[in-house]
């Protein structure tokens, strides 16, 4: 079973998981312990608690996708050292090892596909590579998974999971919020929709732009999304946080998303968000 | 004046021509060969100092307390300025002043971030940290400069957009991706000059447009080279090094496809001669507005979307 079909050469498809190993789980949440089998079911979220596990873009396509309907594209943008960034090591070596440990070749990935037979685009981040991080490449990714929801008028879903802006590309990170907002203008003035999907977490110059710009922002309960983090705020103000700011819960009560869903619903609300917006 | 630690060889020269002259004054003795050696020596100094700053001197010279801020160029370079406040939903926000003005003869909208001079503006300007009240503030008055169909100025000058709990609840995030949004489409000419900190999102949220203007000694990042230094090394110790990393100066932004132009200082920064500066950047301003003015709407805003479409590094591999 999978989501994909092979048809451009030089994708190639993810063989990592960011969800744990073995036949037995223990929840992050409530540390319950149940078998994988039940767990994948229900979209690696908590039979118990309701805890949502952050996963990967394998997942959420798989999740998202009917059988043998997804077709990745893009998959050919690498990143570039264009700075010369060195910290207490070489950018180009962060990317090396990201790209060893993950098996993806950035934070993002963006397909086509069937979402219970509706044509759409998704681009999926991945917060395994360097914190979701968004440099060139995540950017221009996004930009043109933006163009081709235009041109193609298919209905465009971006489920965010990041940092924010990747700091080993500096200007070239920022301007990338500037990019991807001004696609998504023209997006909208081709009445194409754009569902935005924020998991955990989501903060920074992500949140600043493209994921806070959906004509329906959905968020996964529990999900940290904000500008600034939490322990910056904390540093701000000198006191300790008040329980749930942040949260997904806290976004809608302040009216900046229109629902949290649980991602066992995410499949059925996208798909019938589509028919409400095309129908 | 305030001086920075790099400047001190400088001020000491500067006070020891100060005390000559004084002396000079007092003694009726005539010390002018002396006065001038020691002038062509401070001049010589300034000229080795300016013309050699490593990055982190110049994120020095960007927050120098007598740099001038938005309004001091307002008041420098338009006349018949009127500030126009709030943002009609929840607040007037004082990072972030904004209105009409006359630049050269036409009148202008001018929107920038504001930072205060002593103990008590700082705080009321939240050190030019805006809220998200200020950026729709800023958004108001740019439709407002769209409806009657007149140019932006934009001057950039923060350390970030505030990080604070009640700007999380009001939405941020939201406010400065909606200015994104809507700046990359308005239908009038947009010149962002920054003048100081481009501190990442807060800068850039009131920074997109059709040409970007930089001061050379202004530093625009994703990062503060301090926050850099404390999430990468760990350690609040290596801003120098990360504000090397970040090349964040105008000159690497120009070189990087970011910003147009480098627009100069008079020696050792724009607090030095704030006329002067003023000057310069107007000149600039009114140069990229002679080119923008004659465009169409339509290729106003199909060009801004083609720069903003070109930023970034990538490669592209089929293997
Ligand atoms: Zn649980």
């Amino acid at each position: 079973m999978t989501w994909y079909k092979r048809t451009e050469s030089g994708i190639q498809t993810s063989i990592r998981r960011d969800v744990p190993a073995g036949l037995w789980i223990k929840c992050e949440g409530c540390a319950e312990i149940f078998h994988r089998t039940q767990w994948r079911e229900r979209a690696y979220t908590c039979p118990h608690c309701g805890y949502h596990q952050q996963i990967g873009s394998e997942e959420y396509f798989e999740l998202l996708f009917d059988e043998d309907s997804g077709e990745e594209f893009n998959g050919h943008l690498r990143p570039v050292d264009r700075l010369g960034f060195v910290d207490r090591k070489p950018y180009t070596q962060r990317l090396l090892e990201a790209q060893r440990e993950t098996g993806l070749m950035e934070a993002v990935r963006t397909a086509v596909g069937l979402i219970h037979g509706r044509a759409a685009i998704v681009a999926c981040m991945d917060f395994a590579f360097i914190g979701g991080s968004m440099g060139s490449v995540v950017g221009e990714k996004i930009a043109r998974a933006i163009d081709r929801a235009r041109q193609e008028g298919l209905p465009l879903i971006i489920i965010s999971q990041s940092g924010g802006a990747r700091m080993m590309e500096s200007a070239l990170s920022l301007m990338q919020m500037a990019k991807t907002s001004a696609k998504l203008a023209e997006l909208a003035e081709a009445r194409v929709p754009y569902f935005s999907v924020l998991t955990h977490p989501t903060t920074g110059g992500v949140t600043a732009s493209y994921a806070m710009l959906g004509d329906v922002n959905i968020a996964e309960p529990g999900a940290l999304i904000g500008f600034a983090g939490p322990r910056v705020i904390k540093q701000t103000i000198g006191s300790e946080l008040p329980k749930g700011f942040q949260r997904a819960e806290f976004l809608l009560e302040h009216g900046f998303v229109d629902m949290v869903v649980h991602r066992t619903q995410l499949k059925a609300t996208l798909a019938h968000l589509i028919d409400l917006f095309l129908g | 004046m305030n001086y920075l630690d790099f400047e001190r060889p400088i001020a000491e020269l500067e006070e020891k021509i100060r005390e000559m002259r004084l002396l000079a004054e007092s003694t009726g003795s005539d010390l002018t060969a002396e006065i001038d050696r020691l002038e062509r020596r401070v001049q010589e100094l300034r000229e080795r100092t300016y013309r050699n700053l490593t990055r982190w001197q110049r994120v020095q010279l960007a927050r120098h307390p007598d740099r001038p801020y938005t309004l001091d160029y307002i008041h420098l370079m338009t006349t018949g300025f009127v500030e126009l406040h709030g943002d009609r939903c929840f607040a007037d926000d004082p990072a972030i002043v904004g209105g009409l003005a006359k630049f050269n003869g036409r009148t202008v909208l001018v929107v920038g971030h504001q930072k205060g001079r002593d103990v008590k503006s700082r705080q009321y300007r939240r050190f030019g940290m805006p809220n998200p009240e200020g950026y729709r503030k800023a958004l108001r008055l740019m439709k407002l400069a769209a409806k009657f169909n007149k140019p932006i100025i934009s001057f950039l000058d923060t350390p970030g957009a505030y990080p604070g709990l009640e700007a999380e609840e009001r939405g941020q995030a939201e406010a400065i991706a909606r200015n994104l949004l809507e700046m990359s489409r308005l239908p009038v000419p947009i010149v962002v000059c920054v003048i100081g900190e481009g501190g990442s999102g807060g800068a850039l949220g009131i920074g997109v447009g059709d040409r970007i203007l930089m001061q050379e000694n202004a530093w625009y990042s994703v990062i503060s080279p301090e926050s850099c230094s404390a999430i990468l090394w760990r350690s609040w110790d290596y801003k120098e090094q990360a504000a090397e990393a970040l090349k964040l100066t105008a000159q690497d932004l120009f070189e990087l496809g970011i910003v147009d132009r480098i627009v100069a200082e008079p020696l050792g920064g724009a607090h030095r001669n704030p006329q002067e500066a003023a000057r310069l950047l107007a000149e600039a301003i009114e140069e990229a507005l002679t080119e923008l003015l004659p465009k169409d709407p339509e290729t106003l805003i199909r060009e801004r979307r083609e720069k903003y479409s070109r930023m970034g590094a990538w490669i592209e591999t089929y293997l």
